[in-house]
């Protein structure tokens, strides 16, 4: 059981496909403007590698080797139209909002890596698991980034206020500089800095 | 039998069952949530045309306030002749766009606003710098002064181009008016950003561009005269007041 779980918490932190692994990094910086995109963008990233991890490990003893990438890449491609598909039926706002990067997590390079990296070689069970963790180890980068940017560049979260009016009216203003795509680049390198300071392991030997 | 999945046959057969049984379950999702997608953009399109004549609508209270406010819609030619037995909400714009002037089909909707009064609200479409750009004109009972204005658009750049889908740059088309005497003249979008319209002398109708937005701007302007709204014009002189 300690072997699963590692496979779920690994991700979050020594193991982080996005500070770690720096995988993903494009959409972490395009859809990192407002905490509720981001969260609905990293459910869609965590479900689509859970799912895609649990087929082709089903299908791992039975996929032809010459055509495992273009099989992946069906599989994936097929998960990540039906997220959309879904979005755009029950939460409209959203995907209007998060446009083509939905379509973009087809080329993800945290899906692929995990598909060849685990799910070939592993039983359905902990392939699930290896998506979830994964996922989730994104959806926290996301999660962090997003909220730092949405309470600096607009002063709220998920779309409530929370900056009072009354620090507008002595003159404290958003920061325009944070809701643009450079600044979400700075601030993973900053949890990257921080993370790394944190975690021994982590850190190379010369 | 230990099967060869190295073989060629195998190969095949296993990439066409595979595209056939992925084929089959996106058919059945598109199929199963095209009705929801469909009234979603129903929806959306109600609400931009409420947006104009400024009453702000959620998701849920859209249908409903759209019944309460949208008193009548028609379509009329570029002639201005109101056409019979045309559903005006379902007319597609980016059909009628591509038409010659004298084939268009223009959608034309008549609202009340909560003090009652009578406005009547034009759909506009045109070319932004990336993709379409749309809106809607509510203009008075006189068919000339712009009540309020709405615009959105697929792809411009945020923070330049997008912006024309923001209030504040909206809000400066209210009490434009799009004749001047009986010659009609519609909106002037003037290049240089905040106070260039009135620099150049013309408050009446003209309006800032976007510094940055140029082409989106031009494009905005062209939506409001020769690529869209003057093939309204004979509807609009006939109705003038």
């Amino acid at each position: 059981m300690g072997k699963n779980l590692k496979l779920v918490t690994d991700p979050l932190n020594l193991n982080n496909p996005i500070t770690v692994q720096v995988l993903g990094i494009c959409s972490a910086l395009a859809v990192t403007v407002k905490l509720m995109p981001a969260i609905v963008m990293s459910m869609s990233v965590i479900a689509v590698l859970a799912f895609a991890n649990v087929i082709i490990s089903l299908l791992r003893n039975t996929i032809p080797s010459r055509i495992r990438i273009i099989v992946q890449l069906v599989v994936i491609a097929a998960l990540v139209i039906i997220v959309d598909q879904i979005l755009k039926a029950y939460v409209y706002d959203i995907s209007k909002q998060l446009s083509v990067f939905v379509g973009l997590i087809i080329t993800n390079c945290i899906i692929m890596g995990r598909l060849e990296a685990f799910a070939l070689g592993n039983k359905p069970f902990p392939a699930f698991l290896d998506g979830l963790g994964n996922g989730a180890g994104y959806a926290i980068i996301l999660v962090i980034v997003s909220a730092i940017r949405e309470f600096f560049g607009s002063g709220s979260l998920a779309g409530f206020k929370i900056i009072p009016q009354s620090f507008y009216d002595f003159g404290y203003s958003d920061n325009g500089l944070i809701i643009l795509p450079p600044m979400a680049l700075i601030i993973v390198g900053v949890i990257i800095w921080v993370q790394r300071y944190k975690t021994r392991e982590l850190i190379e030997e010369k | 039998m230990k099967l060869d999945t190295n073989s060629n046959l195998y190969t095949f057969i296993y990439a066409s069952v595979l595209v056939i049984v992925v084929a089959a379950a996106l058919a059945f999702t598109a199929v199963k949530l095209k009705p929801m997608q469909d009234k979603n953009i129903r929806v959306e399109k109600m609400q931009n045309i409420l947006q104009s004549i400024g009453v702000i609508a959620n998701f849920e209270e859209a249908e409903k306030l759209y019944k309460t406010h949208i008193t009548d819609s028609y379509a009329v030619n570029s002639k201005g002749e109101k056409l019979k037995d045309v559903n005006a909400f379902d007319i597609n714009l980016k059909v009628q766009y591509k038409e010659k002037p004298e084939d268009k089909v223009l959608p034309v909707y008549e609202a009340k606003t909560d003090d009652g009064t009578k406005k009547i609200i034009i759909p506009l479409r045109g070319k932004g710098l990336w993709g379409p750009i749309w809106g809607y004109f509510a203009l008075d009972d006189d068919y000339n002064t712009i009540y309020g204005a709405v615009f959105d658009h697929k792809g411009e750049t945020p923070g330049l181009g997008a912006e024309i889908a923001t209030p504040d740059f909206q809000k400066q088309f209210n009490g434009k008016t799009l004749f001047e005497g009986d010659k009609f003249v519609s909106i002037t979008v003037y290049k240089g950003g905040k106070g260039s319209a009135e620099k150049a002398g013309d408050t009446k109708h003209g309006v800032d561009g976007i510094s940055g937005g140029t082409i989106t701007s031009k494009g905005l302007e062209g939506m409001v005269k020769n690529d869209w709204l003057f093939a309204y014009k004979n509807f609009l002189e006939k109705n003038k007041k």
